[in-house]
């Protein structure tokens, strides 16, 4: 039996007050969510605690102690207001995973402002759309990274500051000022700013089928999802050793790798390092990880390593694990127990969510394949994709619908309100994702809805991929789709039709696959390109991706009606 | 040969995955994959260049990321080919 006890109990008479009275939320006219991931700990008398294990590829290690946690903020808060930032600016952290990257999180909030994670993996593209969009006024970044930004800063006029946090003496260029939180005074205190539970506090961008991806904004109050979430659902206690290996530019890597663990109190272990089966188990066996959060492809690529390599270590300090991203497969969940003893327990949630919203629970049955049940406090369903109304009928497959008020949903998409509205549909908030509900209350995906590509656990939009194709000198047009792939779920597929003069080879295959893994990200990269003479299009000249991706399914193609003759 | 080979795969490395003036330096025994120098989404790409440049194709299940990890992994996975 986990912290959550009995699921049914708990479900039924659940109030989100039971997170907030936990939390002490809003005591003192305090809703800052920053201070209750450190300062709160540190009243509590537990300042000294372990917060944070950082871990290098090459082995060095960091600690901070919760007591470091709050101070280091508090460098990063005074830092920016002597910049002359404001509360409600945009502060973007684009940075590997690095000590700086989880603590500036933390400061930006502490001084009121809204802190716009984003992936360093990002190209200079996908990085200047989602900064122009927001208006960002300030980044942190390293000195890795600082060339993107160099390249599109003169496109970007609110960008007043470029903070690199490893500059050292290195020269550094127009708006660009460089800061060490080692080296920086160390105010024991700071007045933290005093966000109303409803301000804005964390702009996660997530992409859609259609447009530029959108920027979900949450808002301070989230942190009670996330607290009793990683509560029950993760099941993380103080004394745990926890691990999430999300990379904080996307939601569960700050609402679960740094929000939920922080505000439990608990230490949390951190390897910036690329995959390697036999490095992560090393990490876990070192450290004596005791609750451990990844995704399914991650999973997939350790059963592709074997359970050889799992018997050279000592890994039964695990208690519990979870997976999140996308769906876990029930052949995952198997193997899991062959290799660890086990199973992984799958959860389901996404950006707009900011918080986990239907899983699997210690102490119940786990179905392997199944995503689990609604997180107490969550009125899930599915809904007919026509009408919206509910399906009663167990087994059918409809839409995910959420039943909004859920203290960590988003608020609205940054610029973008109309977008927001048309997400609700007759009451309720629609995920976007197609699954049934057995008769048990066992929710099992299907898949999109629509034209989105769940690669590797994140959602990259066809859109933005073809946008960047079409600035390759060869193309004429192009259509990118999700094809399955064993490991990654799905990995994206470009058609491409080639502009008179060029022709199909495997350089140019090379050439345009590199393109957009510069330009966009590793995650846009089309893993696979097939070369035609014209895509499929309605009569409006509208592609037809649907089309495309049935075929790389084996789907029925369905209505055709609109279909271009040739 | 194989030291010609080895140069070639450095450069490609250096010129497609690392930025221009980037002070990372790589050579044979450079962790590309665990360093994060080549993510394993990329290695896709790495793969590919392989296969263009040398004319052979390397299966799934031999393109792990250890095997990637640094040029003398590579250079183990193309003497299977008879490329050295």
């Amino acid at each position: 039996m986990g912290n959550i006890g009995s699921y049914e109990e708990k479900y039924k008479n659940f109030d989100w007050k039971i997170s907030e009275q936990e939390l002490e939320y809003g005591k003192d006219g305090m809703y800052n969510l920053a201070y209750y991931c450190c300062d709160r700990i540190c009243e509590k008398g537990n300042g000294e605690k372990l917060a944070l294990l950082w871990q290098g590829f090459k082995g060095e290690k960091k600690e901070f102690t919760y007591h470091d946690l709050s101070v280091y903020s508090n460098v990063f808060a005074k830092y920016l207001q002597n910049l002359g930032l404001k509360p409600g600016d945009r502060i973007c952290l684009f940075m590997e995973r690095i000590p700086e990257l989880f603590i500036s999180f933390l400061g930006v909030l502490k001084m009121g402002g809204i802190v716009q994670p984003l992936f360093s993996a990002f190209g200079e593209d996908a990085l200047f759309t989602r900064l122009e969009d927001a208006g960002t006024k300030a980044i942190f970044t390293t000195r890795k990274h600082v060339r993107k930004i160099r390249r599109i800063r003169d496109k970007l006029p609110d960008l007043a500051k470029i903070i690199v946090v490893d500059a050292g003496d290195k020269p550094l260029e127009k708006n660009e000022v460089a800061f060490s939180m080692e080296d920086a005074p160390k105010p024991e205190n700071f007045e933290v700013y005093k966000a109303n539970p409803e301000a804005p506090s964390v702009l996660h961008y997530t992409s859609g089928t259609t447009g530029k991806p959108k920027g979900a904004q949450h808002v301070h109050a989230s942190i009670i999802a996330q607290y009793i979430t990683t509560k029950w659902a993760l099941d993380v206690n103080p004394d745990d050793i926890y691990w999430c290996t999300a990379d904080p530019g996307w939601v569960t890597g700050t609402s679960y790798g740094i929000i939920g663990p922080w505000s439990i109190g608990t230490t949390q272990v951190i390897l910036d390092s690329g995959f390697s089966s036999a490095r992560w188990y090393q990490f876990i066996e070192k450290h004596k990880v005791t609750v451990w959060y990844t995704a399914p492809t991650a999973i997939r690529l350790l059963m592709k390593d074997g359970t050889e390599v799992v018997r050279k270590f000592d890994l039964s300090c695990l208690r519990h694990l979870i997976s999140v991203g996308e769906p876990l497969n029930a052949e995952a969940v198997i193997w899991s127990k062959e290799a660890f003893g086990k199973p992984f327990y799958d959860s389901y949630w996404q950006t707009e969510t900011g918080a986990i919203v239907i899983t699997n629970y210690p102490g119940m049955e786990v179905k392997p394949g199944s995503m689990g049940k609604a997180f107490p406090g969550i009125k899930a369903i599915v809904v007919d994709q026509k009408t919206f109304e509910p399906i009663t009928t167990p087994g059918t497959v409809g839409l995910i619908a959420l039943r909004p008020g859920w203290p960590s949903m988003f608020r609205t998409y940054w610029n973008n309100k109309e977008m927001y509205d048309s997400k609700f549909k007759k009451g309720w908030y629609i995920c976007g994702d197609r699954s049934s509900i057995d008769d048990n209350g066992y929710f099992w995906f299907v898949g999109r809805d629509d034209d989105v590509i769940n690669t590797g656990g994140h959602l990259v939009g066809p859109f933005e991929i073809e946008s960047a194709l079409l600035e390759h000198e060869a193309i004429a047009e192009s259509a990118a789709v999700g094809k399955p792939d064993p490991v990654n779920m799905e990995v994206v597929k470009a058609f491409i039709a080639l502009k008179p003069g060029f022709k199909p080879n495997a350089d140019l295959e090379l050439s345009i696959i590199n393109f957009i893994r510069k330009k966009l990200s590793p995650l846009a990269m089309p893993q696979e390109i097939e070369f035609v003479k014209s895509l499929p299009k309605t009569r409006s000249g509208k592609i037809m991706r649907r089309l495309l991706r049935a075929k790389e399914w084996g789907e029925e193609i369905g209505d055709t009606s609109t279909l271009e003759d040739d | 040969m194989s030291e010609e080979i080895k140069k070639l795969i450095i450069e490609y490395v250096k010129k497609e995955y690392l930025e221009e003036e980037d002070e990372q330096d790589v050579d044979e025994n450079t962790p590309l994959i665990s360093s994060g120098i080549v993510d394993s989404f990329s290695m896709v790409s790495l793969k590919m260049f392989l296969e263009k440049k040398f004319d052979i194709k390397i299966p799934d299940e031999k393109a792990t990321t250890e095997a990637f990890d640094s040029v003398n992994n590579i250079m183990a996975i193309l003497k299977e080919f008879n490329v050295s």
